[in-house]
C-alpha cells in the first residue's frame, strides 16, 4: 500500500493527501470487520453447495451445526470449553504475528505446557488449590515458553526459517509426551498410555451449574485483556508492533531487536503451554497422547479471522469451538461425516488468507473517492 | 566507424525531475563507450531506455542504423542489446550452465539441452578468454565471477551492444582489472561496450570515447585520449548555483565527535571504510561529499552504533562507544536523519504521533508507570505538527500516506526535539520538493546555530558548499581531504570526489 504513494507521485499529486489519508483510515477500519465476516459467509455459503450436491439438505446441516454449538447448555458449555485452548493458542498466535514471527509451533508448546501442568498437578501434594492451580499454570507457561526458545533464538540471532523449527519442535513435543505418558508418567497398570489424575486441588473449578463448563475460558479472556494492555498500552508493545511494522526502522531507533523478538516468542509459546495446562487441568485432567491434535493450526486461523486483535481472537475463538462442539450433532442430524466441519474451518481459513490480497483496496477505494471529491 | 547505437533527443521526464533533456550520443560499434557523471546525471535513466525498462518521452534510438522502438528487455536483446546491472539476477544454486540455459528454455524444445549449453560456454570461453566452469553453482563463485556469468549470458543470447551499469562497484580492484581486460577483447573482437561510472580512473583506463552527461543533459562527447582528469572533472561537475542562506557566523565549541582510525566493512564483506578519522565540534556543519556508495552510509552506519568497527575508535562526548549499539549512541544524545526516510527513518504504517515518539516512546513523559500515556503523546504531536508545519490531518493520520515532504519533517521534529549534541543529515533532502527541501536546509543551519554539531552527508554538491563550515571528500571509504568551506574550489572537490588526493587536486 505504502510503495503507492511513492511510486505513482503523479497521480496522487492531483488528490488531496490528506484527505486520502482520511479516506483510507476509514476503509481500512471497515474492512477489519468486513473482511472476517465476509470470509465465514463465503465458506458457509460454499460448504452449502457442497453439502447440497452430495445429497443432503444445506438448512438441515447447518441448524444441527448450530444446536451442536448453541442449543443447549450443554453444547454452549462444550462449545466455551473446546474454545478456551484456542483463544489462548490463538492470542500467542496473535501476538507473535504482531511483532513480525509466525508462530505454527502451537502443537508442541501446547504439549509442552500441557505436560509441564500434568507434572506439576500430580506430583505435588498437600497444598491447597488457591496456590495448586496458579503454580500448574505457571508451569505450563513455561513449558510452552521453553519450547519457543529453540526456533525463538534460531530466527531471531541467525534468521533462520520459524516456520520449519515451530513445526521440528512440534514432533518431538508430541513424541516426548508420547515417551512419557508410556513411561515415567504411565498410571499403572497401564493399559493405556496415560498418566494419573492431577489431584483435586489443581483442578480448574466448574463454572456453570449442570455443565461442565470450567474455568479455561475465564482464564483466555483474562489473558485477552492482559494482550490487549501490553499490546496497545505499554512501551513494550508499541516497540513489539514497532519490530512487526518495521525492523529496519526499529533498529534505527535503538530498540533491541533480538531481546524484544525472544521475549515475543516466549510469551507466544507460553500462551500455547497455558491452553495446554488449561485443558489437562479444566477438562480431560490426565495426559495423553495427542490429547489437544490439531488445535495449535487451528489457532493460526483463529488468529487471522480474529484480526489479530484480542477482541477478534475471543470471538473467532468462539466459532472454531463452536465447530469442533457442532460437528458430531451435524452428523446426526444429516447422516454427513464429521470431517465435514473440518472443511468448512479450511475453507474459512483460505478465505481469510485469501483477503490478504485485498489490502490494497482500501487504497484504491480511497482513491477514487478522493477524486471524485476533488 | 559505423555506429551501433544512436539515441537521438531523448527526452524523459519523472514527476518533478527532467532526467534527460535532448540526451544525443552516437556509440560506435566496436568501441568501450564510457558515460559519465554524477548521481542524478540522468546515466541509468538513458540506459534504462536503451533496455526498454522506460520508454522515453520524446526522441528516436537507432541500432545498427535502423530506426527502433524498444519496448522491453526482452526486445532489446532481440534487438542485439543487452544489460547488466549492479545487482546479478542469477539464480544462487543453479550451475553456471543450468542459469545460462534457464530463458532459453522455451524455445520449442521441451528438454532442457544442458550438454548443448556446456559446450557452448566453453567455446565462449574459449573464444573471449571469459573463463568459468559451466558446472560450478553460482553461489559458490565470487562476484567477479558471476559477473562474468552475466556477460556469457548475454553474449550467448545474441548481444552485441552490452550495456554495464556501474560494473566495478561489486568488484575488487585486482577483480575490476581482470574485467577491463575482458572488455578489451570484446571490443576487439567487434562487440560494443557502454560502461555507466562515475570513477575517472576507470575511465581513463578502459574507455575509448567519453560523454559526458550533466543534469539530464549531454555535455560533451570527447575521445579518451585527448583529454585530461581536470577537464573532466570540470565538464562532471560545472558551475554550482550558490543558494543563498542567511548564515550567522561560525561560532564552534568544544569537540563532540571524533573517528580514529575507523575502518568498517560494507554489507557484502568488501571493505568500506578504510582508517577514516574525522572531528566534528559544537556549533559547525561538517559537510560530507561523495559520490554514492564510497562509503558514506557505512560511516553513518558506524557512528550510529548499527555497523561493527572492524578497527579504530570512536569518540563521542570524550567516551568511547566503538562497541557500543545503537540505543546507547542513541541515549549519547546522537540524533540523525537516516538515508531512506521510509525504510529505516519512519514505520509508514504507523500514525504521525506514533512516529515522533519513536526514539523516546519508553522514556517519561510518554511512558509513566510503566504504560503509555497518550494524552501527552496526542499532545507532543500537536505541538510538533504546529513548530515544524507539517500538513497532515492531524496526530492520527498514517505517515504512508503523506507526502515526502512532510514525512521528512516527521523525521526532522523528532531527531530536534531530542535536543540532541550531535545530528547525522544523511541525504536528507533526497526527493523532497523545494519548499521543503529549502525548509529542511534552514533547520540544519539553525541546529548549527544553536550550538548542535551537525553531519551533513550528501551526494548534492551544491548542498554541501551552500551550508557547510568544513567540507570532507570521501572515495572508496578513504577521506580524499578536508577545505574550510569558504576556501572550497569546485574544481577541486570534483577532482576529490574522482578519487584524487586534495594534495594532488590543488596543483
Amino acid at each position: 500500500m505504502t510503495e503507492n504513494s511513492t511510486k505513482d507521485p503523479v497521480k496522487t499529486s492531483r488528490i488531496d493527501l490528506n484527505k486520502l489519508d482520511r479516506m483510507v483510515r476509514r476503509f481500512e477500519r471497515l474492512f477489519v470487520f468486513l473482511v472476517p465476516i465476509v470470509a465465514v459467509l463465503s465458506a458457509l455459503i460454499l460448504m452449502a453447495f457442497l453439502i447440497f450436491s452430495v445429497g443432503s439438505d444445506p438448512w438441515v446441516a447447518y441448524k444441527g451445526l448450530f444446536s451442536g454449538m448453541f442449543g443447549n447448555n450443554f453444547d454452549t458449555a462444550n462449545t466455551l470449553n473446546r474454545a478456551a485452548p484456542l483463544m489462548l493458542m490463538g492470542l500467542g498466535v496473535a501476538v507473535a504475528f504482531r511483532g513480525g514471527l509466525f508462530n505454527i509451533g502451537g502443537e508442541g508448546q501446547i504439549a509442552m505446557g500441557g505436560l509441564f501442568a500434568s507434572i506439576v498437578g500430580i506430583y505435588i501434594t498437600g497444598i491447597p488449590s488457591i496456590v495448586h492451580i496458579p503454580l500448574c499454570i505457571l508451569a505450563g507457561f513455561i513449558g510452552g515458553a521453553v519450547w519457543s526458545i529453540l526456533p525463538g533464538y534460531f530466527f531471531a540471532k541467525h534468521g533462520i526459517n520459524l516456520i520449519i523449527t515451530t513445526v521440528m519442535m512440534n514432533e518431538i513435543a508430541n513424541s516426548l509426551v508420547a515417551a512419557m505418558v508410556k513411561g515415567p508418567l504411565l498410571e499403572p497398570p497401564g493399559y493405556e498410555p496415560q498418566s494419573y489424575k492431577v489431584l483435586e486441588s489443581a483442578r480448574l473449578p466448574l463454572i456453570w451449574e449442570g455443565t461442565r463448563l470450567h474455568a479455561g475460558i475465564l482464564i483466555a479472556i483474562l489473558a485477552a485483556v492482559i494482550f490487549y494492555i501490553i499490546l496497545f498500552r505499554t512501551p513494550f508493545g508499541f516497540a513489539v508492533r514497532c519490530v512487526g511494522e518495521n525492523e529496519t526502522a526499529a533498529k534505527h531507533s535503538g530498540l533491541k531487536v533480538f531481546r524484544i523478538r525472544m521475549l515475543l516468542m516466549m510469551i507466544s509459546g507460553g500462551l500455547g503451554g497455558i491452553a495446554g495446562a488449561a485443558e489437562i487441568l479444566g477438562a480431560q485432567y490426565r495426559l495423553r497422547e495427542a490429547f489437544l491434535a490439531n488445535y495449535g493450526y487451528e489457532a493460526l486461523a483463529v488468529a487471522l479471522l480474529g484480526q489479530k486483535h484480542p477482541l477478534g481472537v475471543i470471538i473467532s475463538g468462539v466459532l472454531f469451538g463452536g465447530l469442533k462442539a457442532g460437528g458430531a450433532s451435524m452428523q446426526r442430524a444429516t447422516n454427513l461425516p464429521m470431517a465435514l466441519v473440518a472443511v468448512v474451518s479450511g475453507v474459512i481459513i483460505l478465505f481469510v488468507i485469501a483477503s490478504g490480497i485485498l489490502t490494497r483496496l482500501p487504497r484504491y477505494l480511497a482513491k477514487k473517492e478522493a477524486s471524485r471529491g476533488a | 566507424m559505423p555506429s551501433a547505437v544512436r539515441m537521438e533527443n531523448i527526452t524523459k521526464r519523472f514527476p518533478g525531475v527532467l532526467d534527460n533533456d535532448h540526451v544525443t550520443v552516437d556509440i560506435a560499434r566496436g568501441e568501450i563507450h564510457a558515460l559519465l557523471g554524477e548521481n542524478g546525471a540522468g546515466k541509468t535513466t538513458l540506459m534504462n531506455i536503451l533496455y526498454g525498462l522506460y520508454h522515453p518521452d520524446a526522441g528516436n534510438i537507432f541500432v545498427n542504423d535502423r530506426p527502433v522502438t524498444i519496448s522491453s528487455p526482452l526486445d532489446a536483446i532481440s534487438k542485439g542489446v543487452g544489460m547488466i546491472h549492479q545487482h546479478f539476477m542469477l539464480i544462487p544454486v543453479f550451475t553456471v550452465a543450468e542459469n545460462i540455459a534457464l530463458g532459453e528454455e522455451m524455445q520449442g524444445n521441451p528438454f532442457v539441452d544442458l550438454e548443448l549449453t556446456r559446450k557452448r560456454i566453453l567455446d565462449l570461453s574459449k573464444a573471449t578468454g571469459l573463463h568459468i566452469d559451466p558446472d560450478a553453482r553460482v553461489e559458490q563463485l565470487s562476484v567477479g565471477d558471476q559477473q562474468r556469468v552475466e556477460i556469457i549470458k548475454a553474449l550467448l543470447r545474441g548481444v552485441n551492444v552490452l550495456i554495464m551499469d556501474e560494473p566495478t562497484s561489486v568488484l575488487t580492484p585486482q577483480e575490476a582489472d581482470e574485467l577491463f581486460v575482458v572488455l578489451r577483447k570484446l571490443a576487439e573482437e567487434g562487440k560494443t561496450i557502454i560502461f555507466i561510472t562515475h570513477k575517472l580512473r576507470e575511465v581513463m583506463a578502459i574507455s575509448d570515447r567519453i560523454t559526458i552527461l550533466r543534469g539530464g543533459k549531454v555535455v560533451n562527447t570527447v575521445n579518451t585520449r585527448e583529454v585530461d582528469r581536470d577537464s573532466l572533472a570540470n565538464m562532471m561537475v560545472g558551475r554550482k548555483i550558490f543558494l543563498n542562506f542567511d548564515r550567522k557566523a561560525l561560532n564552534v565549541g568544544n569537540q563532540v565527535l571524533e573517528l580514529k582510525n575507523v575502518s568498517a566493512l560494507n554489507d557484502r564483506g568488501l571493505p568500506a571504510l578504510k582508517e577514516v578519522s574525522l572531528a566534528m565540534r559544537a556549533g559547525e556543519i561538517l559537510g560530507v561529499a561523495g559520490v554514492d556508495g564510497n562509503g558514506q552510509s557505512e560511516l553513518a552506519d558506524v557512528i550510529m552504533g548499527l555497523r561493527p568497527v572492524t578497527h579504530g575508535d570512536i569518540i563521542v562526548k570524550g567516551r568511547s562507544v566503538v562497541h557500543k549499539d545503537a540505543s546507547y549512541v542513541i541515549k549519547q544524545g546522537i540524533s540523525a536523519i537516516p538515508f531512506s526516510r521510509h525504510e529505516e527513518g519512519l514505520v509508514l504504517t504507523f500514525s504521525v504521533k506514533d512516529n515522533l515518539i519513536l526514539k523516546e516512546f519508553y522514556n517519561p513523559p510518554f511512558s509513566d508507570k510503566g504504560l503509555l500515556d497518550f494524552k501527552v503523546i496526542q499532545d507532543n504531536a500537536q505541538r510538533m505538527i504546529k513548530e515544524y508545519d507539517i500538513r497532515t490531518t492531524g496526530p492520527d493520520a498514517k505517515v504512508g500516506n503523506m507526502s515526502g515532504g512532510n514525512q521528512q519533517k516527521v523525521v526532522l521534529a523528532r531527531e530536534i526535539s531530542r535536543k540532541p549534541d550531535i545530528l547525522i543529515a544523511c541525504q536528507p533532502t533526497h526527493g523532497l520538493d523545494i519548499g521543503a527541501t529549502e525548509y529542511v536546509r534552514q533547520q540544519l543551519l539553525n541546529q548549527r546555530d544553536s550550538g548542535i554539531s551537525v553531519m551533513l552527508i550528501s551526494t548534492e554538491l551544491e548542498e554541501i558548499l551552500s551550508l557547510s563550515d568544513r567540507i570532507i571528500v570521501m572515495y572508496e571509504g578513504q577521506i580524499m581531504g578536508e577545505v574550510p568551506a569558504e576556501q572550497a574550489d569546485l574544481q577541486e572537490i570534483g577532482k576529490m570526489m574522482l578519487g584524487v588526493r586534495l594534495e594532488a587536486a590543488k596543483v
